[in-house]
C-alpha cells in the first residue's frame, strides 16, 4: 500500500510567524497589483464551485457602493469534508489576513466568518485570534471589524446566497442569480463570499507571490488543495496535495488494496469506479467533462465491501432532507429519487424505471435554482450508470 | 431612460428595456410561457421552475420570471429540452398534489389543473408522494380552508401575506421533503394572527386555500317556505360579479338582482341602504369627536379615528396595533348594520317574526365571514348576518340553478334598505368611505358641498398605497363654528403592509391626521379576497373604474341625501348616535395575540 507516494504539501498549515509583517506588507501595495497578483496565481474557490478568486475581487471592487461586506464560508456542511476545520482551529490568522486583504481591496469595513453550527466549540479560540486580528488591522491603520455567525445546521445554508439570507434573519432559502454577490450579497450589498481554504491559500499567495502558487498543480487547476480522505483507507486525514493528480495515484496512495470507488467531493460530487481511476484527474480542468472533477476535496474511499446502493440510498437520503425545499425540481426530485431506487430494488418498478430517473436527474441537473439541486445528479448518473447492477440485485 | 436590450425569442427578435424579464419580453411578443409561483401583485420567487427557457450555449435553463434580458440572447420557449424539462416538473408537483381534482373546489379554475391539461399529463409512472405524506386539511377558521395535500409550495400565500398584508399568518416551515406552508406553531388559522382577509385565497394557483363555503346553508335555507330570506349585497360585488361570466370591468348590478331574485331570495337589498348609514353615524361621530377635542379640549379623545368598514383591518388592528382600539370608530360596518336592522326594524316593518328571517350577505370579502360570526354581533337578540357568501360563490350558485346570467333582464332592489347613493357604492374602492364621508360631512358643517368637481374628491381616489388629502374648513354653520379655518386632515391606506406604515408613522408622530381610511385589501373592496380570481392590477383597475361610473350614474350621490336612511332616523332610529343606533349599530373590539 503508498508504494507510491504523492508530494505532501505544506503550504496552509505552516507556521508562518512572518504574519503582521506579510500582512503589513500586502495592505501596502497597490490594489491593481495585489488582484493582478491573485488573478495570475490561477487561485480558484476551493469550496468546490472554482470560481476564479481573484476576479470575484476585482468585480467586488469595481462596484460603487457605501457598504461591502466581506463573508468566509465556513459552513463546511459536504459529507466527507472536515478541512476548514481544521484551518480554522491552527491557522484563522491566514484566514483572517486574506479577509483584511478582500477588504482593503474592495473598501469594505465589515466581514463575517459564518460558521457551521456544530463548529461552536470553535468559537473561544477564533474570538481570541479576532481579538488579535482587530488590534493588529487597528495597527495597521485598516478599519476592518469580522463578527462570527453562528450557522444552525442546514447543509443549504453553505450555498452562498442562502447563507445570506439566513445572516439577514430569513429562511435559508437559495436566491435567484442573477444578480450574483459581487452585485448584490449580504443586505443587497457587494460581497464576496470566500470558503475558509481559498482564504487560507491568499496568504501563501501574498507571502510567496503567485509564482510559487501558479508553479503547482496542472493547466487550469493551480495550487494545491487540502483533501479530506476518509472510508476505507488505512490513512484517513487531512492532506495537502497539488491539483491534478488521478483517482489511480490517488488510490495507490491512501487506498487499502481494495477499492473499488472512491466518491470525489462529497454527497455532491462524483462516484469514480475502479475502471476509471486512471482516466480521471482531480481539478477544474476541463469542467465535468468526466475526466477531471472539482472538488471541495471529500475523498470518500469505498473497498469491495461496501454495496453501491445503499451508498447511493445514503447521500439521496441527505439530499431528501436537506433541500430547502422551495424548487420543484429539488424537493420533489429527490422524494422521487429515493423512492424510485427503493422500488426498484424491491421489484415494485421494472429496472428500466431506473432510465427514466436518469433522465428526471437531467432535469433536476438543468432546472434546479441552485447547486444543491443541480449536482444531486453527479453522484445519482456516476452511481447508477457505473453500478446499475447493484441497483437491481 | 433605461438602456435598450435586444434579444431573439424562438428566432424572433425583440426590444425590450434593460431591467425587464425574459418572461415579460416574451409577453411582449405574445408568447406565453407557463408559470405558476408567478404572480404580478408580488416580488419573484422562481421557485416552481415551470417557467424554464433554454438560453442558446448554456447547458442549465433559466427560470424567464427571474432572468433579465441581455444583449444578443437567443431564448427557445419550445425546445425539446424545455418541453421535457417542463413536463417533468409538472409530473413532479402532481406527484406530490392530492389531484382528486373532480372533487376539488376548485375544479376548473386552478392552475395547476389547467397546465396539466395543457401538456396532457396523462401517464406520468412518478410514484405517488401523497400516501406517505399525512397532509392535514384545516377548517377551523370561519373563513377559510387551508388543504396542504392541494400546496404546490410556491409560496404565493406567503409572499402575499408578507408583502401585501404585513402578517405572515403563513410562512414556510420545515425544509426538504418536509417543506410546508404553515402558521405559528402549526395552528390552525382560526389562533393565528390571520386577518381573514383571503388574499392568499385570491392569489393561490390550487385548491390548497379556498374560502369556507356556506352555499348549501343558503340552499337549506331558501328552500324553507318557513324562513324569510333577506339578502344584501356589497358595492364592490356588482364590478366583479361579471367576471365570473367572462365580462371584465363591467357593472352588472341589475343582472345580479335579477339573478338573486331567480334564486328566490325573498327580498334583495343592499348594503349600500346601511353604507349611508354608516355614513351619517360615522361622520356624527367624527364631528363628535373633533368638538371633543377641539372645544372641550377634553383628554382621552382619540384622534385620528379610523374608519371600521372593514374586518380585515379590524382583526389586524386587534393584533398587530391594540393601543389603538380606542380610535376605531365605533360604528359596525355596513354588513353588520344591515344584518342588526334586517332583524329588528325590517322585521317589524314587514310584520315578520325576526327568527324566522334568514339574513344573507354577498360580500367581496372572506373576512366578512369571519366578521358574522363574532360574538358582538349579535344585538339585534340573533346572529345579525347568518351567512356570507363571496362573489364566488354567488356566482357558483347562480351556475348551479342553470341561469344565463349574462341574458338576465336588469332589475331593481326591492324598496326598504334598498335605495343607495353614488357616495355609498364608492365605497368598494380604496378611498371611498373617505370620500363619502367628506361629501356628508362638509356640507353637514358648511352648508356647502364639498369644493370639488361633480361632487369628484380626486386626492383620495387612485391605488397609490397611502393617499393623504386636505380640507380645509371656512364659514362653516353655526352650530360647527369651532371648526372654522381647521384644515381636516386625512388619510387612506389599502393593503394591511401600507396600514402598518401609516399606523407606524402615526405611532412615531410622523404623521398627524383627523381622519383614517384603512381597507385590508389591495384596492379597497374591489381586490377582496372574495372576489374573482385571478386578480391583478390590471383587473383592480377595471373594477375601480366600473365603482367610479356606477357613482356618476347615481342620481342621488351624497349619503344624507338618501330617502330610505332619513326615513330609518324618522321611523326607528330617532338621530345618529342616538340611543337605538347605539344599541344595534355599535360596538367595540378586542386586543388579540401576536402570534
Amino acid at each position: 500500500m503508498g508504494k507510491k507516494q504523492l508530494r505532501r504539501m505544506d503550504l496552509i498549515f505552516a507556521n508562518d510567524e512572518d504574519f503582521r509583517d506579510i500582512l503589513k506588507q500586502t495592505l501596502a501595495r497597490p490594489n491593481e497589483e495585489i488582484i493582478e497578483d491573485m488573478i495570475s496565481s490561477g487561485l480558484k474557490g476551493r469550496g468546490g464551485a472554482g470560481f476564479p478568486t481573484g476576479l470575484k475581487w476585482k468585480l467586488t471592487a469595481e462596484e460603487k457602493a457605501k457598504n461591502k461586506y466581506i463573508i468566509c464560508n465556513a459552513d463546511e456542511g459536504e459529507p466527507g469534508t472536515f478541512k476548514d476545520r481544521e484551518i480554522l482551529t491552527q491557522v484563522s490568522y491566514k484566514v483572517l489576513a486574506g479577509m483584511a486583504v478582500c477588504a482593503k481591496i474592495t473598501g469594505a469595513k465589515e466581514g463575517f466568518i459564518y460558521l457551521r453550527g456544530e463548529y461552536k466549540f470553535l468559537v473561544p479560540l477564533l474570538n481570541q485570534e479576532l481579538d488579535k486580528f482587530h488590534s493588529a488591522c487597528s495597527e495597521l491603520g485598516l478599519k476592518f471589524n469580522v463578527k462570527i455567525f453562528m450557522g444552525s445546521g442546514a447543509y443549504i445554508c453553505g450555498e452562498e446566497s442562502a447563507l445570506m439570507e439566513s445572516m439577514e434573519g430569513r429562511r435559508g432559502e437559495p436566491r435567484n442569480k442573477p444578480p450574483f454577490p459581487t452585485v448584490k450579497g449580504y443586505r443587497g450589498c457587494p460581497t464576496v463570499i470566500n470558503n475558509v481554504e481559498t482564504l487560507a491559500h491568499t496568504f501563501t499567495i501574498f507571502k510567496y507571490g503567485p509564482r510559487k502558487f501558479r508553479d503547482l498543480g496542472v493547466q487550469d487547476s493551480r495550487g494545491s488543495k487540502l483533501f479530506s480522505v476518509s472510508g476505507d483507507t488505512p490513512t484517513p486525514g487531512i492532506y495537502e496535495l497539488e491539483l491534478g493528480m488521478t483517482v489511480q495515484d490517488f488510490v495507490d496512495d491512501f487506498g487499502d488494496g481494495d477499492t473499488k470507488a472512491v466518491q470525489v467531493g462529497g454527497a455532491s460530487g462524483f462516484l469514480v469506479p475502479r475502471k476509471r481511476f486512471k482516466e480521471t484527474a482531480i481539478g477544474y480542468q476541463g469542467k465535468l467533462t468526466g475526466i477531471s472533477l472539482p472538488t471541495g476535496g471529500s475523498m470518500m474511499i469505498y473497498n469491495s465491501s461496501r454495496s453501491m446502493y445503499n451508498v447511493l440510498n445514503n447521500y439521496l437520503d441527505f439530499f431528501q432532507e436537506e433541500s430547502c425545499g422551495q424548487c420543484t425540481p429539488c424537493r420533489v426530485g429527490c422524494q422521487q429519487l429515493v423512492k424510485g431506487v427503493d422500488a426498484v430494488k424491491r421489484g415494485d418498478k421494472p429496472t428500466a424505471y431506473l432510465d427514466k430517473l436518469l433522465k428526471l436527474t437531467d432535469t433536476m441537473k438543468f432546472t434546479a435554482k441552485c447547486g444543491l439541486g443541480q449536482s444531486v445528479a453527479n453522484s445519482f448518473q456516476s452511481i447508477v450508470e457505473n453500478f446499475r447492477e447493484e441497483m437491481i440485485y | 431612460m433605461a438602456k435598450i436590450i435586444n434579444l431573439t425569442i424562438n428566432g424572433i427578435a425583440v426590444s425590450i428595456e434593460e431591467d425587464k424579464t425574459i418572461l415579460e419580453a416574451a409577453e411582449k411578443l405574445n408568447i406565453k410561457i407557463p408559470t405558476l409561483c408567478y404572480h404580478k401583485d408580488l416580488c419573484v420567487a422562481g421557485n416552481c421552475r415551470v417557467c424554464v427557457v433554454e438560453q442558446v450555449g448554456s447547458k442549465k435553463l433559466l427560470a424567464a420570471c427571474a432572468n433579465p434580458v441581455h444583449e444578443g440572447m437567443e431564448i427557445e420557449t419550445n425546445s425539446l429540452i424545455v418541453r421535457n424539462s417542463r413536463k417533468h416538473i409538472i409530473e413532479l408537483l402532481l406527484s406530490e398534489h392530492n389531484a382528486d381534482c373532480t372533487k376539488c373546489y376548485k375544479n376548473g379554475n386552478c392552475e395547476l389543473q389547467e397546465l396539466s391539461s395543457e401538456y396532457k399529463i396523462t401517464n406520468s409512472d412518478f410514484i405517488d408522494l401523497v400516501p406517505s405524506k399525512n397532509y392535514q386539511i384545516d377548517t377551523l377558521s370561519p373563513s377559510l380552508v387551508k388543504d396542504d395535500s392541494k400546496c404546490i409550495r410556491c409560496q404565493r400565500c406567503v409572499r402575499t401575506c408578507s408583502e401585501i398584508q404585513h402578517l405572515s399568518a403563513l410562512s414556510v416551515a420545515h425544509k426538504g421533503d418536509h417543506m410546508k406552508i404553515s402558521s405559528f406553531f402549526d395552528k390552525p388559522m382560526n389562533e393565528v394572527v390571520c386577518s381573514n382577509c383571503g388574499q392568499c385565497i385570491i392569489h393561490c394557483p390550487t385548491g390548497a386555500l379556498v374560502e369556507r363555503n356556506y352555499i348549501e346553508e343558503v340552499w337549506d335555507a331558501l328552500a324553507d317556505p318557513d324562513l324569510h330570506v333577506v339578502v344584501q349585497t356589497a358595492p364592490a360585488v356588482r364590478v366583479g360579479l361579471g367576471e365570473e361570466f367572462d365580462s371584465y370591468g363591467s357593472r352588472v348590478t341589475g343582472k345580479m338582482v335579477s339573478a338573486l331574485k331567480r334564486l328566490g331570495f325573498n327580498s334583495v337589498l343592499d348594503t349600500d341602504f346601511t353604507a349611508d348609514l354608516t355614513i351619517l353615524e360615522e361622520g356624527t361621530e367624527l364631528l363628535t369627536r373633533l368638538k371633543k377635542s377641539i372645544v372641550g379640549k377634553e383628554n382621552g379623545v382619540q384622534l385620528p379615528m379610523f374608519t371600521s368598514c372593514s374586518p380585515g383591518w379590524i382583526k389586524f388592528i386587534e393584533h398587530s396595533f391594540p393601543e389603538y382600539l380606542d380610535n376605531l370608530s365605533t360604528c359596525k360596518s355596513p354588513q353588520q348594520m344591515f344584518g342588526a336592522l334586517a332583524k329588528t326594524y325590517y322585521a317589524q316593518s314587514r310584520g315578520i317574526e325576526s327568527d324566522k328571517i334568514v339574513s344573507v350577505s354577498i360580500m367581496p370579502c372572506t373576512a366578512k365571514k369571519y366578521e358574522a360570526d363574532r360574538p358582538e354581533m349579535r344585538d339585534s337578540g340573533y346572529k345579525d348576518v347568518d351567512y356570507v357568501l363571496t362573489t364566488r360563490e354567488l356566482a357558483i350558485m347562480i351556475k348551479q340553478a342553470g341561469i344565463e346570467f349574462n341574458n338576465l333582464d336588469d332589475e331593481k332592489f326591492d324598496k326598504l334598505m334598498g335605495n343607495s347613493s353614488g357616495a355609498a357604492v364608492i365605497f368598494g374602492s380604496t378611498g371611498g368611505v373617505m370620500e363619502a364621508a367628506l361629501r356628508t360631512a362638509y356640507e353637514l358643517v358648511t352648508g356647502r358641498e364639498v369644493p370639488f368637481k361633480n361632487l369628484e374628491i380626486i386626492p383620495v381616489r387612485g391605488m397609490k398605497g397611502i393617499k393623504e388629502a386636505s380640507v380645509l374648513i371656512e364659514n362653516p354653520v353655526d352650530d360647527w363654528k369651532f371648526l372654522d379655518g381647521v384644515e381636516l386632515k386625512c388619510a387612506i391606506a389599502h393593503g394591511l403592509e401600507n396600514a402598518h406604515q401609516l399606523l407606524t408613522d402615526i405611532k412615531a408622530k410622523k404623521a398627524e391626521y383627523h381622519f383614517v381610511e384603512v381597507m385590508a385589501c389591495p384596492g379597497g373592496c374591489l381586490g377582496g379576497g372574495g372576489q374573482p380570481i385571478p386578480t391583478s392590477p390590471e383587473i383592480r383597475a377595471k373594477r375601480m373604474k366600473a365603482i367610479y361610473d356606477e357613482d356618476k350614474d347615481k342620481p342621488i350621490r351624497k349619503s344624507h341625501e338618501n330617502p330610505e336612511v332619513a326615513q330609518l332616523y324618522e321611523e326607528f332610529l330617532g338621530k345618529p348616535l342616538g340611543e337605538k343606533s347605539h344599541k344595534l349599530l355599535h360596538t367595540h373590539y378586542t386586543p388579540r395575540d401576536r402570534y
